[in-house]
This record gives C-alpha cells, structure tokens and sequence, in this order.
C-alpha cells in the first residue's frame, strides 16, 4: 500500500475524517513511502445530482490510490472502488491523523461490503 | 385527418388544484374525453374516477449489459456516459441501470461488440374507462426516477380522434415539458399566494419557451393580495376561470367525489370553462 486517500473537511492531518464519501469536502491523499500529503477537492461529485459516489470512486481511481478510509460508503461507490481494486476502511476516527494511525495499526479492517445504502 | 385538441393543466406551484381542475373539466366536457394522469410520480385521478377496470401494461427502457468475455475494460462507455449509468476504469465494465437514461450511446461505442441493450421496467401504463373518460394513467416504480419516458409512453396511448386533457406534474422541469410538448394549449392553475404567483411567472416563462399558448384558473379565489389580476392583465393572460375559495369543495374532494356533480354549480362553472377552451383551443386544436 502506497497511498492513501482520507475524506475530509479541512486541509492536513488534524482536520476532521468527513463520514461521508461522494458528498465529502475533499480528499487527503497520503503517501506512505514519501510520508507527504496533497489535497483534491471533490468538487465535481458535490455538484452532482446523482452518482456522486461513482464520480468520488472514479476520483480516486485516477489519483492511483490503493486505500480510500472514510466514515461510510455506499453500495454504487464500493462497487467501482472494489471493482478497481481499492481497498475500503471505514473509520469512525475524529481526525485524519487518528485513522492514519489506526488504519497502520490495523485497529481497523478492509471492509468487504459497503456499510451503508445509497443516500444515507 | 387532424387530430383533436390537447390541453395540458399544469402549474407551478403543488397543491394549486390541477387534478381536480383536470377532473372536473373532463366530466362537464359535454362528450367523450381522454384523461391522462401524467403525474407519474403520484398518479390520483383513478382515486376520483374509479375504473371498473384497469388494463395495465410494463413501460421499458433499454439498459446496457456487458459481456465479461468480450469487455476488455478500454473505458469508451464510461466516457461517453454523462450519467455514470456505465463506470469502466481500467477493469470491465459496470453498470448502474438506475443511472442510465438509455441513449445506447454505450453500445455505439463500444470496439469490441461487449453491450448488449436488455429492457429494465421503469413503470406502467394503464387504460380504462368511466363513463365518457377514457382514463390513461402513468406509474412510475419505485426506486425510479426517470420520469420522461413513462410520460411519453403516456401520451403514445392517447387516440387521435378524442381531445385529450393531461394532467400535469406540479414545477417546470423535464416532466412537465415531456407533458406539455404536443399539446395545443396549456390551463396553469394558480392561487391568489406569494408561492403561486411567483411559481406561476415561471411556468407562464416555460410555456412561452415551448411556444404554446395559455390561460390561467384561479384556485381558491378571493382576496387577491398579491395583485395575481394585475399580472395576469400585463402579461395578456386571459384568466378563464375563477374558483372561489368554499370550504364544501374541499369536503367533496376530500370524500374522493367530483365537484361538478355534487356541487352543481361549479359544475355550470367548469362546462364553461369546456366551452371557452373549445373557443381558445380548438380553433387551433388539430393543426398538427
């Protein structure tokens, strides 16, 4: 695993984990080996009026990342990141560095289902 | 030989009486009528009307279905996809039908012959009668949101020969456009309310971009605050029936009876309103 994306409402590690993954703020992207992160904003699923997870999954697909750690996510988007070969954490960490920590600490497991139904 | 008018009751504004407007003028029509229920999301004319019976049939769209063995996952679909209805990315391709509108645009595409188009039921249509309404009635499914098409095949049912009301879905959106294309003269049912008027200049703005004429009802008239009359007046738009705000229509709608026949006199109210709309519209109805 070399990257990593986490959702959320702010812009580095102790900003909070947003729960929620077609409709988050952004996104933090992680790099384990350089220990460096960068911001994508997660604009264009926003403004979706549907498909906002598939459009997040394809975000994140394009930014090469094998981990996405969010809150939650639903059944549209698991399928596209599952599909791409993205692995899924879901984390109720408060802050992006905590799920950083717990997800190295294997506090928290790859999910093998979405959590979620669409539009929770 | 040309076709009879259609006139379409939109609004809009919810709630500003368009099905018992629609009702109501089918029943004093002075003849035979088609009564199409356009709003699919909620149909509720059969509520009033009551068919003895009902005959239904599936409305379809095509959707993609992907053969494995033949996608090589070269992502072409899922670029010309505007709805995410098909995601490739890098691996084969998925598909989410309840995002596809079904343009096929996919299946265009696609190098390798991969998509197939198979019929996902969106919802029904069915046809029965009432006395002289020949009731047509759009359902959507659950768990569907694409309205359009349900309320084309709506209007495929429709006959030629028999003027035809569509009772509109409330708003200005796609389906009250997919209602209102066709049709020779749209009624917009108002009330004298801040939320009428101002959602009635939006929809007297979308029937001016389709190009159709229009008239106005006012619903529960009475003490006009918002100086409805006046914009009616600057805009040239003839205000063809007034229905006064009366406490015994809203008791007979709520019993699921008709106005016009428990209340005669709306019913003399609304087969006027047949009349001047046969002057309005059917000059023009039929030039098709």
């Amino acid at each position: 695993m070399k990257k990593i994306a986490f959702t959320t409402s702010g812009h580095d590690l102790d900003a909070a984990l947003d729960p929620r993954f077609g409709r988050a703020q952004r996104f933090l992207i992680y790099d384990l080996e350089h220990q460096v992160f960068c911001t994508l904003e997660n604009d264009q699923s926003r403004n979706a009026a549907q498909g906002a997870g598939i459009l997040a999954a394809e975000t994140m697909v394009k930014a090469g990342v094998d981990a996405l750690v969010t809150g939650h996510c639903g059944p549209k988007a698991f399928k596209v990141l599952d599909a791409a070969g993205v692995t899924v954490y879901h984390c109720s960490a408060a802050t992006v560095q905590e799920a950083l920590h717990q997800v190295q600490g294997g506090v928290v497991s790859p999910a093998d289902a979405a959590d979620v139904d669409g539009h929770w | 030989m040309a076709r009879s008018m259609r006139i379409a009751i939109a609004s809009g504004k919810g709630g500003t009486g368009k099905t018992t407007v629609s009702l109501n003028l089918a029943a004093m029509f002075g003849g035979p009528v088609q009564l199409a229920d356009c709003d699919v999301e909620e149909p509720n004319i059969n509520l009033f009307l009551r068919c003895d019976k009902l005959v239904s049939n599936h409305v379809s769209m095509l959707v993609p279905e992907v053969d494995p063995k033949l996608c090589n996952g070269c992502g072409k679909c899922s670029e010309i996809c505007r709805f995410r209805g098909i995601v490739s990315l890098g691996a084969k391709a998925l598909v989410f039908p309840e995002l596809c509108h079904g343009c096929g645009g996919c299946a265009m595409v696609c190098p390798r012959q991969a998509i197939t188009e198979q019929p996902h039921r969106i919802g029904s249509v069915a046809v029965g009668q009432a006395g002289q309404i020949r009731l047509v009635e759009g359902r959507l499914q659950v768990g569907v949101s694409l309205v359009p098409p349900v309320i084309r095949a709506v209007r495929e049912q429709l006959l030629d020969d028999l003027p035809a009301l569509l009772d509109a879905p409330p708003g200005t959106s796609c389906p009250v456009v997919a209602t209102l294309r066709e049709t020779d003269y749209v009624l917009l049912v108002t009330d004298p309310t801040p939320f009428g008027l101002h959602d009635l200049k939006l929809a007297v703005a979308m029937v001016r971009e389709l190009g159709l004429p229009c008239g106005v009802v006012i619903n529960r008239a009475g003490n006009d605050q918002v100086g409805l009359h006046h914009y009616c007046m600057d805009e040239n738009l003839p205000v063809l029936l007034e229905l006064p705000e009366d406490r015994q229509i809203a008791e007979v709608v709520s019993k699921g009876e008709l106005v016009s026949h428990a209340l005669p006199e709306y019913g003399r109210m609304f087969g006027t309103l047949a009349e001047r709309l046969y002057e309005v519209a059917g000059r023009i109805g039929g030039r098709r």
